[in-house]
């Protein structure tokens, strides 16, 4: 199907499928209960799955395939979302050229930045993209945001002001927010059924809608011509060039597509909330996708889509249990072991959540070194091999062949 | 969600009529049914208490918190009631917010808008916050109130002294008790004059950022015009940890003052290595050299241990303070958690207090009627004396100390003494002050999400 | 003339902490091949080694002093160190008030021990894996060790003041002939810059006059061969793990005066610290130090009035753009060698 062979288009099928569905699959627990701390379907945390999944699956894209560890992606992913803001401050809320915008910028930077840092590779290409992101995050954070040539608006971040052009935005007509045609992305429609609220949200399915996209055109660059070239510079980079190929402008072609899916990412995040900071080019966001990678299974395709949405997940969901709580959950336990309780837990989540964290990546990396993929295939394979065992014993009791 | 044609006080009409129109029984609810914003249903109301858990400003967020957590306890008549008994408002009786029992939920900002803003949505969209309180910078705090104001939600400042934000960033939904670096300058000049004489000559190192720039800029008007001179201003990177290259030409430049605007860690590490330099034991001019801190925190002089002593700077408050409303609520976050209260615990605590109080007052939990019912409200019994929030920008105004670093501290918490206690009318400036963002600054609409 | 002399003299005490923490990182990336983000962690916990010290050493009992009352209005409980009781209250006083010093004794076993452990723990079983792994897992390791400082010490830094008789400052210019004030430079910081060269010189000595010193440079040339010859050279390498973890954590107890110590002073020094480490070329000893003392300088030079209005901004990009520049023009760093983690 779509020119994808049969087993890409199982994964793509299930991933459409969770895409479409996750207000249900994410919201497990009724509102009321206890677990519903648990619950992560919520528009503006569904909107950062889709997002950040874009994100590192473009990052996968150049890390996964090349071999070659940009430490500086984060700068994309900023300078998108500055030109998508820029385009709501100066013409229109629209989002459709806002994202255009972004993705156009995120290439331009990826093309000037991948020229220069790929005439170098391993650590040193991963240090000179991190100079430069750092260097952009440093001049996005001050000096770009002087009273005289305010571009960033620095610590503040950049948002969009009433006083602001919005040459063809009329308040009239459209949402006074960031829209599709009239579709504002905060429109929200809620359904309770029993004791569980879904939230679908317009924003959350734009960026489904997009994520879908790109991951297919990933699978599709993975399976080509291309994506086996991108493979050799990482398997044998040498022995590519003694055939008489040019690595260069493969990898650099791949660090501008990923680029363009880091510039995406950050229009989108602007698109569902019009407002964009510096933090978001500092290294440890570049820092964040690479974990986000190599956590879900550096070089597969699903891994990226996993890893994004295991660290959102607890980014965004474990720091917010406090001890009260912790108190509520365990309540109906004697005192003196609710306190135990509550004091064993109580360092790993809420302002503990970076501990948790820490030992999962260790744990994640040391047992499981393919990440959560290959995690999920020990899994299946254990499922299998339960089942092939029992299919030999089937076929031994049952000698008559099926057909 | 349309933009809403209506007025203030024509919504709150509807508003009532609306209320009414929601007992009914709804199966399937959606968002827009609700007069306004996550408006409490049940018998219990959610606020969100958003602060910095993890980062460099981790223990602030957790002394904003404890404030937070305490304020709760008292909203809902458990405790000894702190500064209820205090409040120049009687409209709240510790039964929680208009009868609802007040619960919390809280979020990590990681000093990071992103963060702030991802973690406030959560509160807003999951757990159905009706108003977001704390956060201990000010790009967070302009970046949540944004936020606030365009999903319908009541935002109360913490620690954020920027001018800005209720300056040219001010918004209809946003308020502010914390001071600003405005005021800083105009309590801190006549103590400058009295203690160091008008003819200083002043040398400033400056964060690289926006806050930074609103507070030398305010420092260098105020002292400006007592008469001092400012030798140079120099800007230093918001990620230094070492600020000796920055410091090392100051005792070479002529100046005999010199003016840190920094905060957090960034002014732990350059008061220290200022100290470091013996800048304190010299002279320049003929004078003693001396060392300004404008914006002043009880965990930052922690940090900085000996270097602050007889260092001059601003607070917002100070658990020193002598008046009923302070030492009640020493008393009670004292005998709760063993240590006198931040003066960012107080601002969070005062904030929570404030806002349910102008619900009550109001009858609602409609933003708009909140926000009605905070503007031009005059109070006292917080903590910081006579104080108002002021109509047209949302901004506190009330006493501002300048306190010093003491000589010779008798425990942890007296590392600050007040020396002076300026009044509130010292430190007010007109809405319009260009400071502020000038004529053009405006609150914008109050927005109820409606 | 004075000007430039101040900033050269800055940039060598900025510069004397890179070069420590980046000959750490190169002798363990030089010796192990292992890519250490937690570096910055063992820095940090050397610091923290300082504060330890000084905490233990001012342990104290309570007295109650009734002339006085606390915040609550209740008598002050004032806190009197063991120390002081044991040893009289001036003896008691001076301990404390060398706490720093002290903790440079306290810091060397404690600092081997924990790089003992995390090598024999954790690292050896990452020598096969590809970079990325090791970044992934040291990274992880780093969060962990800061988050476990920051459980116990808190968020807020916590003053480590040097001993009272280095608090000052002294008067360089006037020893050679300027005007008063000309040269200032406090003393702490100079004991650092000695202290750091006192350091790499021992360094560089045991790796140079030492026969374990020669296995490990011939380790660290051909690490195929040398296990060939029939020599144990894994733990000579946990050895210099040991040793690198020492000289990362030494570095951090005579920072602790300079800034007081908090959980993520770590951090801020890892990414500086690889820029130096790669500037200087991947697995050269002397290309770290002098890539440390060579951007210190440079920092320090940028940060100068003169130079932040000439081109505004240079003090906040000066270090990535320097390390541009160097990685441009000499590929492999100042004194890098080929095929070095090119892969």
């Amino acid at each position: 199907m779509l020119g994808l062979n049969g087993r890409d288009t199982t994964v793509f099928v299930i991933v459409t499928v969770l895409a479409i569905m996750a207000p249900f699959l994410l919201n497990p627990f009724p509102t009321e209960s206890g677990l519903a701390q648990f619950n992560a379907g919520y528009p503006d945390l569904m909107q950062r799955f889709a997002i950040f999944a874009i994100f590192a699956i473009g990052f996968n894209i150049l890390f996964g395939l090349t071999g070659y560890l940009s430490f500086g992606h984060a700068a994309f992913l900023g300078v998108g979302s500055y030109a998508a803001v820029w385009i709501f401050k100066l013409f229109t809320y629209n989002v459709v050229p806002a994202i255009l915008f972004s993705v156009v910028i995120g290439a331009i930077f990826a093309l000037a930045i991948g020229f220069i840092s790929l005439r170098r590779s391993g650590i040193y290409f991963a240090i000179l993209t991190l100079a430069f992101a750092q260097m952009s995050y440093a001049l996005a954070y001050s000096v770009l945001s002087n009273p005289k040539f305010n571009l960033t608006n620095g610590e503040t971040g950049l948002q969009v002001y009433p006083g602001d052009l919005q040459m063809f935005h009329n308040p009239e007509r459209v949402p006074d927010l960031p829209h599709l045609f009239g579709l504002s992305m905060r429109a929200n429609y809620e359904l309770s059924v029993g004791g569980w609220d879904f939230n679908f949200n317009a924003g959350y399915y734009l960026c489904a809608a997009i994520l879908l996209l790109m991951f297919y055109l990933s699978m599709r660059i993975f399976r080509s011509p291309f994506g086996m070239m991108l493979r050799a510079i990482k398997s044998n980079q040498t022995r590519m060039t003694y055939t008489g190929l040019n690595a260069r402008p493969y990898a650099l072609a791949a660090f501008v597509i990923s680029g363009m899916y880091a510039g995406l990412a950050g229009g989108l995040m602007a698109a569902v909330d019009p407002l964009t900071g510096a933090e978001r080019m500092q290294w440890t966001a570049s820092g964040e996708v690479v974990l986000m990678t190599i956590l879900g299974g550096a070089g597969t395709l699903i891994g990226p889509i996993l890893g994004a949405g295991f660290i959102k997940y607890f980014e965004n969901i474990f720091s917010k249990i406090n001890d009260s709580v912790l108190h509520a959950w365990f309540a109906a336990l004697p005192d003196g072991l609710e306190d135990f309780l509550v004091a064993i837990i109580y360092p790993f989540i809420g302002k503990g959540w970076h501990l948790t964290l820490g030992i999962l990546f260790m744990l994640v990396v040391i047992f499981l070194p393919g990440g959560l993929v290959e995690g999920g295939q020990r899994i299946g394979r254990l499922f299998r091999s339960r089942k092939t065992r029992k299919g030999e014993t089937d076929e031994a009791t049952q000698s008559t062949p099926a057909e | 969600m349309s933009k809403s044609l209506l007025t203030r006080r024509g919504l709150l009409k509807t508003g009532a009529v609306a209320g009414t129109g929601l007992a009914l029984p709804t199966i399937f609810t959606t968002g827009s049914a609700s007069a306004f914003t996550n408006e409490p249903t049940g018998g219990t109301v959610t606020l969100g208490f958003n602060v910095p858990q993890t980062g460099p400003y981790a223990d602030e967020g957790n002394d904003e918190l404890l404030a937070q957590k305490l304020a709760v306890e008292h909203l809902n008549g458990e405790g000894d009631g702190g500064c209820l008994n205090t409040f120049s408002s009687k409209a709240l009786e510790g039964n929680g917010i208009l009868g609802h029992k007040v619960t919390f939920v809280t979020g990590d900002t990681q000093t990071k808008s992103d963060a702030a803003r991802a973690s406030a949505k959560s509160m807003i969209e999951k757990d159905g916050a009706i108003m977001i309180n704390g956060g201990s910078s000010s790009g967070v705090a302009v970046a949540v109130q944004g936020l606030c104001q365009d999903a319908g939600i009541m935002f109360m400042a913490g620690l954020t002294h920027s001018n800005d934000t209720t300056g040219k960033d001010r918004s209809a939904n946003g308020f502010r008790h914390f001071f600003n670096a405005y005021m800083s300058g105009a309590a801190l000049a006549p103590v400058l004059a009295k203690e160091m004489g008008k003819d200083r000559r002043a040398y400033h190192l400056t964060a690289d950022y926006t806050w930074g720039w609103t507070q030398e800029e305010s420092i260098v008007a105020s002292t400006e015009a007592i008469g001092w001179e400012t030798v140079n201003t120099v800007k230093t990177p918001l990620a230094s940890t070492d600020f000796s290259s920055y410091i090392a030409p100051v005792l070479n430049s002529g100046a005999d003052v010199l003016v840190l605007n920094h905060y957090g860690g960034n002014m732990v590490n350059s008061l220290t290595n200022a100290v470091q330099f013996g800048l304190l034991d010299k002279q320049v001019n003929g004078k003693d050299f001396k060392i300004v801190v404008p914006l002043y925190s009880e965990l930052m002089a922690a940090g900085a241990g000996a270097a602050i002593k007889g260092v001059l700077g601003s607070m917002n408050y100070n658990w020193q303070l002598d008046n009923e409303g302070s030492k009640a609520f020493v008393k009670s976050f004292g005998e709760k958690y063993g240590k006198p209260p931040s003066n960012s615990a107080q601002t969070c605590y005062a904030q929570v207090l404030l806002y349910a109080d102008a619900v009550a007052r109001a009858g609602s939990f409609n933003p708009c009627a909140v926000g009605e019912a905070l503007e031009g409200f005059e109070f006292d019994g917080l903590g910081n004396g006579p104080t108002l929030y002021r109509a047209e920008d949302h901004q506190c105004f009330k006493d501002v100390l300048v306190v010093r670093g003491a000589q010779n501290p008798t425990s942890a918490y007296d590392t600050l003494e007040i020396v002076e206690i300026t009044p509130a009318a010292q430190v007010t400036y007109p809405p319009n002050h260009p400071m502020f963002g000038g004529d053009e600054a405006s609150l914008g609409e109050c927005n109820d999400g409606a | 003339m004075d000007a430039i002399l101040l900033q050269i003299l800055n940039g060598l005490d900025k510069g004397s902490a890179y070069a420590l923490i980046a000959l750490g990182l190169t002798l363990i990336f030089g010796t192990l091949g292992v890519v250490n983000f937690a570096h910055g962690a063992l820095f940090m916990i050397g610091a923290f080694c300082a504060v330890t010290l000084q905490k233990l050493l001012s342990l104290s009992y309570v007295v109650i002093d009734e002339t006085k009352t606390d915040f609550m209005g209740n008598p002050l409980k004032v806190e009197m160190p063991y120390v002081a009781k044991w040893f009289g209250p001036e003896i008691g006083a001076t301990i404390i008030d060398w706490s720093v010093p002290l903790a440079i004794l306290f810091s060397i076993p404690v600092m081997i021990a924990i790089g003992f452990a995390i090598e024999r723990g954790l690292i050896k079983y990452f020598y096969r894996r590809p970079h990325a792994d090791q970044i992934l897992v040291t990274f992880g390791l780093a969060i962990v060790l800061q988050e476990i400082v920051k459980y116990y010490f808190g968020a807020n830094p916590i003053p480590t003041p040097a001993p009272d008789m280095f608090a000052g400052s002294i008067d360089i210019g006037m020893l050679v002939g300027f005007d008063p004030n000309a040269i200032v430079y406090p003393s702490w910081r100079l004991i650092y810059f000695a202290f750091a060269a006192l350091i790499i010189g021992g360094v560089f000595a045991f790796l140079q006059f030492t026969t374990f010193g020669m296995v490990v440079r011939a380790g660290m040339a051909d690490r195929e061969t040398v296990g060939l010859l029939g020599i144990n050279i894994d733990r000579r390498f946990t050895i210099m793990f040991g040793i690198a973890a020492a000289v990362a954590g030494l570095a951090g107890v005579m920072y602790a005066p300079i800034n007081s110590p908090n959980y993520h002073m770590g951090m801020d020094f890892l990414v500086l610290s690889f820029v130096v480490v790669v500037v200087g070329g991947m697995g050269s000893l002397p290309g770290a130090v002098l890539a440390g003392f060579l951007l210190g300088i440079l920092e320090s030079f940028a940060s100068t009035t003169w130079a932040t209005t000439t081109i505004p901004g240079i003090n906040q990009v000066v270090i990535y753009l320097v390390a541009i520049i160097v990685l441009l023009a000499r590929p492999r760093g100042l004194m890098g060698r080929k095929g070095v983690m090119e892969d």
